[in-house]
């Protein structure tokens, strides 16, 4: 008997402890049907809440998607989370991602179309000391260059391989982690850095010589832009086969048209947009929000053929680059030219005229960017 | 008394480590034969311990709460998803393990199979489960994020319990079976008469794997799938900041550090309504 009620004791203490931790706090989601009439539509993004998406928080915050119908849900990223596959698998209506990458992904059979090149421009950097010499990418020849791999190491190798160096030989290629600490404490010559927030790490650490923090003339910047073998990023992307449903196409250009508005929203407000994704609880400090607010804004405006418009001659140097251009191992993003509706602009168009109608300015010909100050540690 | 005393000692002598490392070691590290054999010791790499303590009473962003206050929540998130995986990875393990010594059969067909289900790699295993079970809902309920990190969680605590279990369950000697048979006791009345108290050794120790597995699972579950609130999501969030704030990542390390020893000390509390009964269990066994 006694036995009996031991494991009785044991099972209860097992319910006891699941019905103690069942109850921890979970993620709050809004009650569905709150919304009314509302379309719900998915984004998916490529990491946590940051200054980066801040044009779909915005539009999100100012209600840009709901004047369209739409109750936009943006899912963030994680370390194993791609947001094409998400998309393609239908857990998103959208997402954000990297061209090169969603190339791939549409080479083995994801079935998704860019249906607006939110990012213009590429904001991917190599930063080296200013005191190694090295002043452009003929210049790594013999040294230790930093390079993320993941995929995201092309534009760097196409760079070299442009500059006449064989990236394979030539350099001594060093895995680099998301973080400079490899850059600072001089285990590599150059360093991989987005121009929008690892580049601004650097300004927010301390110079232990100085005591003060690294400044830009610190560091020399060698940027993928000015060297030929930048490649388009953040786009949006959709699914092919819903494209043939003229309700999601629909959806799609409600869903470019508040999106244009947030990032218009965005480009006119940038503190404003600091705000609401600090509120969105990055973890990231203020400053360094800022900075990456400003940053993603040069990648965006001026947009000279209206915002998200997916330019010819950049998609083809992307498409080119990723079919030529080799890695250490030997791989290209792509073994072919990207096959059936890879990109259109059809959608992006009309939400522009509708952005437009609507009094957005959505080429920004006029933007300029400020000058941030960095705090240290990105406060 | 003298166990508290010990955990303190530990704890200083760690201390005295790290620090005594700091200022003997080259900043730069020792490389030997252009293999870094011992880490470097600057600030950047290795943050005084005083600096760590300090930066977990600080902001953890500027106007924001304390990073000790947002570390300590986070572990109670994770403890709670910790938990729940826990729970059901022992339950699977313990009806695994009674299966598995009820049928012959099921031991040779399944146990191959639990030991090639550790093999799997977990950073593979993650965006798996975290991609099929989006499309689940119990009922009106959809399926959570923190869900899959506790499903993640209860595929590595499983393991330990079945193996664990199953080898208690058969601990019984032949004598103790055969005694059962002559008073026609049948295969359930055996199983919690005898097999269940003699498994009990055996249990204990496969649940403190167990609840160690699952603390691993579930910080590598939210590392992997970026679930919001818990200790591992605040890690990979404060390594990004490794560059300008290196005492930051050591303050979510030493989160899931207390952690670890919460879910262990908790398992630990499982087993003294049992204790007693632990030393009566060996005598049967024998």
């Amino acid at each position: 008997m006694r036995k009996i009620r031991i494991f009785s004791a044991i099972t209860l203490s097992v319910v006891l402890v699941a019905a103690g931790c069942g109850s921890a706090d979970l993620d709050e989601t809004p009650a569905p049907g709150a919304s009314g009439a509302l379309t719900p539509v998915k984004l998916q993004l490529q990491w946590f809440y940051q200054a980066q998406f801040a044009g779909y928080i915005a539009a999100v915050d100012q209600g840009f998607y709901k004047e369209q119908g739409l109750d936009v849900q943006l899912l963030e990223g994680g370390v194993d989370i791609v947001p094409q596959t998400v998309l393609a698998q239908g857990k998103a209506d959208y997402a954000v991602a990297w061209v090169p990458k969603a190339l791939a992904s549409r080479e083995q059979g994801a079935g998704i179309t860019d249906v607006g090149q939110i990012f213009g421009r590429s904001g991917t950097y190599q930063v080296a000391w200013k005191n190694s010499g090295i002043t452009g990418p003929a210049d790594f020849r013999g040294k230790k260059i930093g390079n993320w791999g993941f995929g995201n190491e092309f534009e760097l190798f196409a760079g070299m391989t442009r500059a006449g160096l064989n990236p394979g030989k030539d350099v001594t290629l060093v895995q680099q982690q998301f973080d400079m600490q490899a850059l600072l404490k001089k285990e590599i010559d150059a360093a991989q850095a987005m121009s929008y927030n690892e580049y601004a790490q650097l300004l927010e650490a301390k110079n232990p010589a100085t005591g003060k923090l690294y400044t830009p003339d610190d560091f020399t910047i060698i940027d993928w832009k000015q060297n030929g073998s930048a490649m388009l990023q953040d786009a949006v992307w959709a699914n092919t086969a819903k494209l043939g449903d003229s309700g999601y196409q629909q959806q799609t250009v409600k869903f470019l048209t508040g999106t244009i508005k947030g990032w218009a929203f965005c480009r006119d407000n940038p503190d404003k947009c600091r705000d609401m994704v600090v509120a969105k609880g990055s973890k990231l400090g203020k400053s360094h929000q800022l900075w990456q607010m400003n940053e993603v804004n040069k990648l965006i405006w001026p947009a000279a053929g209206g915002i998200g418009v997916v330019d010819d001659a950049a998609w083809k140097q992307t498409v080119d680059i990723s079919m030529t251009t080799k890695n250490q191992t030997g791989d290209t993003v792509l073994k072919a030219a990207p096959e059936g509706q890879a990109f259109t602009n059809d959608y992006i168009n009309q939400a522009i005229t509708a952005a437009k109608g609507a009094g957005v300015d959505v080429n920004g010909a006029s933007f300029q960017p400020e000058t941030v100050t960095l705090n240290p540690g990105g406060a | 008394m003298r166990r508290v005393l010990l955990v303190l000692a530990g704890i200083a002598i760690f201390a005295v480590l790290w620090e005594g490392y700091k200022l003997v070691g080259s900043p730069d590290g020792t490389v030997i034969f252009g293999v870094r054999v011992l880490p470097r010791a600057d600030d950047l790499s290795m943050p005084h311990l005083w600096t760590i303590a300090e930066r977990l009473g600080r902001p953890e962003i500027a106007g924001g709460r304390p990073v000790g206050l947002v570390v300590l929540q986070a572990c109670a998130f994770t403890f709670g998803i910790t938990a729940v995986g826990f729970v059901i990875g022992a339950l699977v393990g313990l009806v695994l393990a009674v299966v598995m010594q009820r049928f012959r059969l099921a031991e040779r067909g399944l146990l191959p199979y639990v030991i090639l289900s550790q093999t799997v790699p977990l950073v593979a295993l993650a965006p798996l489960v975290a991609g099929w079970s989006g499309n689940l809902s119990f009922g009106p309920y959809p399926w959570q994020d923190w869900m899959t990190v506790s499903l993640i969680a209860a595929y590595l605590a499983f393991f330990p319990v079945a193996v664990g279990m199953l080898r208690g369950l058969q601990s019984p000697a032949a004598s103790g079976v055969e005694l059962m048979r002559s008073y026609a006791a049948g295969w359930w009345r055996t199983l919690v008469k005898l097999r269940f108290p003699a498994a009990l050794p055996y249990l204990f120790p496969a649940l403190r794997l167990a609840g160690a597995a699952a603390v691993v699972g579930a910080v590598v579950g939210e590392i992997s799938t970026g679930t919001r609130g818990g200790v591992g999501r605040l890690i990979i969030e404060y390594a990004r900041e490794a560059t300008s704030d290196p005492a930051k990542v050591y303050t979510a390390m030493l989160g899931a550090a207390l952690l670890g020893l919460v879910v262990a000390g908790t398992v630990g509390l499982l087993e003294i309504p049992l204790m007693r009964h632990r030393r009566h269990v060996e005598v049967v066994t024998l």
